[in-house]
């Protein structure tokens, strides 16, 4: 028997009112795995990962942590997890500075006091791994390009050595080089046993860095591939909707790996 | 982590590198002004002027009084100025922490009311010793806010909403336990009236605290250059901290020289001063005044890092109703006396103007605890003005009134252009 996959959901739903936006969704994400997740606008991707990070819990299915059943009710039961997101909208608060924005809620205390210089210190090296022009660290986020606030979200998520990363779109507003270095750092999470779930609209990066893809269409699972064998054809016309097979499972689980 | 804290103002931060070629003085002074240009441009474009407006308004309007009369910045007329501020400004300081959030608190005034009745009845109708009927009114005052944070936190509902229902009930309150007391005068020489009639006549007094203060803020500057140098981070120059702590040292001991001219150091001014600077460390350098800060650039954000929202909100409104109390029994001493009308006429707007004529924002997120006394400094001035120059009182609400409206003018722009700035 393989490990059990690190975060797993089954038959997960999520309704907002009356509006059903996940209906028994599968998903797992191995240690060691980039999982993209897929799908049209409004296909409920931002939904699945605010499910599992605690910002809209789920009202039905099943989440299991290492093969464990857990409850995530808040953001925090994901974060002691050792889950890290970067929201499609950022959730920076804007009138913080960057390091202010990093260490939320997660403050270093010195006498009692916040420890400005240690967090500036660490917010440095974080970035670091991220970029070469390091933004202003003391003005408030607001005043940051798209690109760099981006940056700092993802700075944020590696803060405390995360096990599982959600990156929402986390290119969305980069450019060339920078989109580059961010999957680099994706690659290289990934080598050192993170499970990442990856939404992109971005086939290509798909195709270069993804081990696995999800596709969702209308809040429903609509197919497991394993990128490698899958052509690009195929994933296209399972997130457009041309072909509906859906498989109940992911295919991989049969796989056994 | 707010702008202020950076205490950037001064513009001389250096890397590390630039340190090393500060043998030529001149290449040194460059530098700093350098340092001064970028961080201004800095801030001018994500549209924060800091201390600037309040200081300049502050400034034309002691120029323009003085100039009517000589008696205006006489050592009399500045320590009862520094007096005078006190009730009002520790209302205002609460005002500040509910503003952070984006929130606004009405009920200040009622609050302030309420807890000099409270106090007036239990001491001087019941015979209840001084500091036990001080502190049952003061904590009727964190119990008023804490009731009406909780709902605001709990149903979401605007806290000016909330707080309007207070003002009417705490109003009501007040009414009712005064009964038919009418007015309760309080003992000339008990411990209220010591609050605002007491002065340290020893000169020692305020130029200690001056020698104090002056002291802080270069041990502060300095250690915290000497960690971030340990580490090799950009830190202030040493130049920087002693026009630092030069400035502070002018402030402090010129405002210790004109007050022992007169009396000496106002026992209700250090008590005021002392609560601005320790809620002002609460504020920029605790876990849960990072927490207020964040809470007023965005509640969704915050709960998305884990913060308890419900805790906070809380809270502030309790910080904002205690204050309230404090402020409401400095009022008190001021005249000696409680009536049907403590806490009621313009005391709520004069709080809630003299927070944001000081630079704290509207819109959440964005001030200090100090924006208190400086927009105090400058409402106060004018009153004063006014009444030494027997200018009649229409003009005087007029003038507050375009002071008050030109600092949400800056306000506003300060929010615009940080968003056109950022926004792609
Ligand atoms: N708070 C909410 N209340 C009601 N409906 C919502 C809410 N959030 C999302 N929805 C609905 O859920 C559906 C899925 O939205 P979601 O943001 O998850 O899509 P997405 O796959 O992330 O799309 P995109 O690629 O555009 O980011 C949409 O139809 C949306 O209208
Ligand atoms: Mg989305």
């Amino acid at each position: 028997m393989a490990a059990p996959p690190l975060l797993a959901l089954r038959g997960v739903c999520k309704r907002f009112g009356v509006v059903e936006v996940l209906k028994n969704i599968e998903l797992e994400i191995h240690a060691g795995q980039v999982v993209a997740l897929l799908g049209d606008n409004g296909a409920g991707k931002s939904t699945l990962v605010k499910v599992i990070s605690g910002v809209a819990p789920a009202e039905r299915g099943v989440i299991e942590w290492e093969g464990r059943t857990v409850h995530i009710r808040r953001p925090h039961d994901a974060r002691n997890l050792g889950i890290a997101t970067v929201y499609q909208d950022l959730a920076l608060c804007g009138n913080l500075d960057v390091v202010g924005n990093v260490f939320l809620g997660r403050e270093i205390l010195r006498y009692g006091f916040l420890d400005e210089v240690e967090m500036e210190r660490r917010t440095r090296h974080l970035l670091e791994r991220l970029t070469r022009s390091i933004p202003d660290l003391r003005g408030p986020v607001v005043s940051l390009s798209s690109g760099q606030r981006q940056t700092v979200a993802i700075a944020r998520s590696l803060l405390g050595e995360p096990r599982v990363l959600l990156l929402d779109e986390p290119t969305a507003a980069l450019g060339f080089e920078q989109t580059t270095e961010v999957l680099d750092l994706v690659d290289e999470l990934r080598d050192r046993g993170l499970g990442v779930l990856l939404i992109s609209h971005n086939m290509g990066d798909v195709k270069a860095l993804a081990d696995r893809a999800a596709v969702l269409r209308l809040g429903r699972n609509n197919g497991f591939f394993d990128v490698n064998t899958a052509s690009q054809e195929q994933i296209i016309s399972s997130i457009t909707g041309a072909t509906e097979n859906v498989p109940r499972r992911p295919a991989h689980r049969e796989a056994g790996w | 982590m707010v702008k202020e804290m950076r205490g950037a103002a001064d513009g001389s931060w250096t890397e590390p590198a630039a340190e090393a070629d500060r043998s030529d003085p001149r290449r040194a002074v460059l530098d700093a002004v350098e340092g001064w240009v970028v961080v201004f441009r800095r801030k001018l474009s994500a549209g924060e002027l800091g201390w600037l407006p309040v200081v300049l308004v502050l400034a034309t309007v002691w120029i323009i009084f003085q100039s009517l009369n000589d008696n205006f910045l006489s050592p009399r007329n500045l320590s009862n100025l520094s007096v005078d501020i006190v009730g009002t400004g520790l209302i205002a300081v609460g005002i500040v922490f509910v503003l952070l959030l984006g929130e606004l608190d009405l009920s200040v005034g009622s609050i302030s009311g309420l807890a000099a009745a409270v106090f007036a009845v239990l001491n001087v109708n019941n015979g209840m010793p001084e500091w036990f009927a001080l502190v049952v009114a003061v904590l009727a005052g964190t119990a008023a806010g804490t009731v009406q944070g909780y709902s605001f936190a709990k149903s979401r509902v605007p806290a000016f909403v909330i707080t309007l229902a207070g003002l009417l009930t705490w109003n009501g309150i007040m009414l009712y336990i005064l009964g038919t007391s009418g007015t309760i005068n309080l003992d000339e020489n008990g411990l209220v009236a010591k609050l605002t009639s007491h002065y340290f006549t020893n000169d020692a007094a305020a130029y200690g605290l001056a020698a104090v203060a002056t002291a802080l803020v270069f041990l502060v500057a300095h250690q915290d250059r000497r960690r971030r140098k340990a580490v090799g981070m950009p830190h202030r120059s040493l130049r920087g901290i002693a026009v630092r702590t030069a400035v502070a040292a002018v402030i402090a001991f010129s405002t210790a020289y004109v007050l022992n001219s007169f009396q000496g150091l106002p026992l209700a001014l250090l008590i005021f001063l002392v609560v601005v600077a320790g809620l002002d460390v609460v504020l920029r350098r605790t876990h849960y005044g990072r927490q207020v800060y964040a809470l007023g650039g965005g509640v969704e954000a915050a709960r998305r890092a884990s913060l308890s929202v419900t805790r906070v909100q809380t809270a502030v409104l309790a910080v904002s109703g205690t204050m309230a109390a404090i402020g409401g029994l400095f009022l008190a001493s001021r005249i000696t006396s409680v009536s049907q009308n403590s806490g009621s006429g313009v005391l709520l707007l004069n709080a809630i103007a003299a927070a944001v004529i000081g630079g704290t924002s509207l819109f959440g997120g964005r001030g200090t605890t100090w924006s208190a006394v400086l927009g105090m400094l400058v409402i106060q001035s004018i009153a004063s003005g006014m009444a030494i120059t027997d200018t009649p009182a229409a003009l005087q609400f007029m003038i507050t009134g375009g002071v008050l409206f030109a600092a949400v003018m800056i306000d506003a722009l300060a929010r615009r252009s940080q968003e056109a700035h950022g926004r792609a």
